[in-house]
């Protein structure tokens, strides 16, 4: 494939009178590690809800892999390779941490593959994915007895489960230390060394900096700067609309 | 415990208690055991939607009375042919009719299972009271309907002549014996399908929708379909349930077949057994059931609902996840150190 892997094309949304995205272009290419960014309010999240099929976007389109998205559920985006984290922590509270990882496994990479059919295959990749983010010794626990921080690596190690080609990880580092946002930063970096395609939403810049080949600026729904992080940075109107200064 | 070998244990016990009912040459047994099973279906059938999924569906009966009312509508059909059907049906039909009720039950499941399908298309979009209240909805229309149909005796209702007895092969057994038989068949069936469902891939998918379905849809679960396959299964089990009530009861009319308790029963024995597993239903209809067949003939039938209502407050209040997550509770405390 020679064209980006994901491409955004004027892709606008409103709610009622308030118009919440405009006029987005945006590309991540095969490999990429993109960081998106902008003040709370200014459309991150609802851009990746309407990447993702959680929102349908009014106007533009959204192609991944040279394939239109307009119209696809979400759970048809993942079956072709997209995968979210959410902001706010949404695991399946009934199910144990192990569960909560064999629901992408088997609706998503069982879809795509012949591998993992028995159970203890499942099992096993359960405990491989736990022990990336150092959660294995919780496995058959339930998500109710985990921390904040141990919430939000289940949301990341979740939709790495769904062995996307395609990771939007939301505010993932969010209430993490300092030694646990470079933990996360190595383990996305090692996945994107795999190939995976990256898009980090976050709000503490020195990981966004160390992280992104490529930074994209959102603000009140339009996007006002797209480039590498030092331009970004020093780009008078994310300056001025982003750091306040 | 594979699929296969719990069906076939299943089915062993069912044998051993209808061995031992015939023992004891009570009628009463048979009486009382019909309706306990007949709860241990509903209430199984209920859990596959609103306890696996976390659907709440008021509609119960309205599943349950497509069951009774197919098992009329044909009864009476297979009884006067020639006047209902045009004569080139009459040679096709007349060697099937009248039909055995397994073949009705068959046939009401198909028909609850296609209006599960359609319920579950029509209230796609709704969640938690919005859709109880759907349901209950449905289950008011479909009793206007039924109240309207005069075939099916309409408001008046309709009486079915039970026959004294059955065959079963070379032996002969009284009809109602026969019908215990069938429900407890059809509850070793459903509890199969219930305990097959939430260890497979599809209880994964059911488990994902009922705590989230956003981040079920993220995780590539096909919600849409899983929700019809759960409305589906659940109506048809539940108007298999209702298919050979008729023959039971002897009278049918909409008022008592679509009435409170069938909705309030199915509910209530799953929530107070517990929603998470195949057991909890099977656990509170058993409790429930027995506890309501005991009160008909020590005190009355009228303290039934009641009974049922102050068990489903103490154990919303005390125990919402039912006995099961109660015995789960005390495991986990004792398991932690």
């Amino acid at each position: 494939m020679t064209g980006p892997l994901l491409e955004i094309e004027a892709v606008g949304k409103r709610f009622g009178g308030f118009v919440a995205l405009e006029g987005i272009d945006l590309s991540v290419a095969q490999g990429e590690r993109l960081g998106l960014i902008g003040p709370n309010g200014s459309g991150k999240s609802t851009l990746v809800n309407c990447i993702c099929g959680t929102l349908n976007n009014d106007a533009g389109t959204v192609r991944f892999e040279g394939r239109s998205l307009n119209g696809l559920a979400a759970n048809q985006r993942t079956h072709l390779g997209l995968a979210r984290s959410f902001q706010l922590p949404r695991p399946f509270m009934s199910l144990s941490l192990a569960d909560n990882l064999r629901i992408p496994l088997i609706y998503a990479v069982r879809r795509r593959s012949l591998l993992l059919h028995s159970p203890q295959e499942l099992d096993a990749r359960c405990l491989e994915l736990l022990r990336m983010v150092g959660l294995e010794r919780k496995a058959r626990r339930l998500p109710r007895d985990l921390t904040q921080v141990e919430m939000r690596k289940l949301e990341l190690v979740r939709a790495m489960a769904a062995e996307p080609k395609l990771l939007i990880a939301d505010e993932v580092m969010a209430g993490l230390s300092h030694s646990e946002i470079e933990d996360i930063i190595a383990l996305l970096l090692r996945l994107n060394e795999q190939g995976i395609s990256i898009i980090l939403i976050e709000h503490i810049m020195r990981a966004v900096m160390s992280f992104s080949q490529r930074i994209a600026v959102l603000v009140s729904g339009r996007k006002i700067a797209d480039g590498k992080p030092a331009e970004v940075v020093n780009n008078p109107s994310v300056v001025s609309a982003y750091l306040g200064q | 415990m594979r699929s296969w070998l719990f069906f076939a244990t299943a089915l062993s016990i069912g044998a051993v208690v209808f061995a031992l009912a015939l023992l004891l040459r009570s009628d009463y047994l048979f009486f009382a055991g019909y309706v306990v099973l007949q709860f241990v279906v509903l209430a199984t059938a209920w859990n596959i939607l609103g306890g696996y999924c976390g659907y709440v569906n008021f509609g119960s009966a309205a599943f349950f009375a497509i069951g009774v009312y197919t098992s009329v509508a044909l009864t009476k059909l297979g009884a006067n042919p020639a006047r209902y059907l045009p004569e080139f049906l009459v040679n096709v039909f007349k060697p099937l009719l009248p039909l055995p009720i397994p073949a009705l039950q068959l046939i009401a499941g198909m028909l609850a299972g296609i209006v599960g399908l359609g319920m579950g298309y029509l209230t796609l979009r709704l969640r938690g009271v919005f859709f109880a209240i759907a349901t209950l909805a449905m289950a008011v229309v479909l009793q206007t309907l039924i109240i309207n149909w005069d075939f099916v005796g309409g408001s008046r209702g309709a009486y079915i002549v039970r026959p004294s007895n059955a065959w079963l092969g070379p032996f002969s057994i009284g009809y109602i014996e026969y019908l215990f038989l069938l429900m407890l068949v059809l509850a070793v069936i459903v509890l199969t399908v219930a305990r097959l469902i939430e260890r497979s891939r599809l209880g994964y998918g059911f488990a994902s929708i009922r705590d989230d379905e956003l981040a079920a849809e993220a995780c590539g679960v096909p919600t849409l379909r899983l929700k019809l396959m759960a409305t589906t299964i659940s109506g048809a089990f539940m108007g298999m349930a209702g298919a050979p009530f008729p023959y039971y009861i002897g009278y049918v009319e909409p008022a008592a077949t679509f009435g409170l308790p069938y909705a309030v029963n199915s509910i209530a024995m799953p929530m107070i057994g517990g929603t998470t597993s195949w057991l909890g239903p099977l656990i509170g209809a058993i409790l429930l059931g027995s506890l309501q067949q005991i009160a008909t003939v020590t005190i009355s039938s009228a303290v039934n609902l009641l009974i049922v209502g102050v068990l489903l407050v103490g154990f919303v209040v005390i125990a919402p996840k039912g006995i099961i997550g109660l015995v789960e509770d005390w495991r986990q405390a004792r398991a932690k150190p």
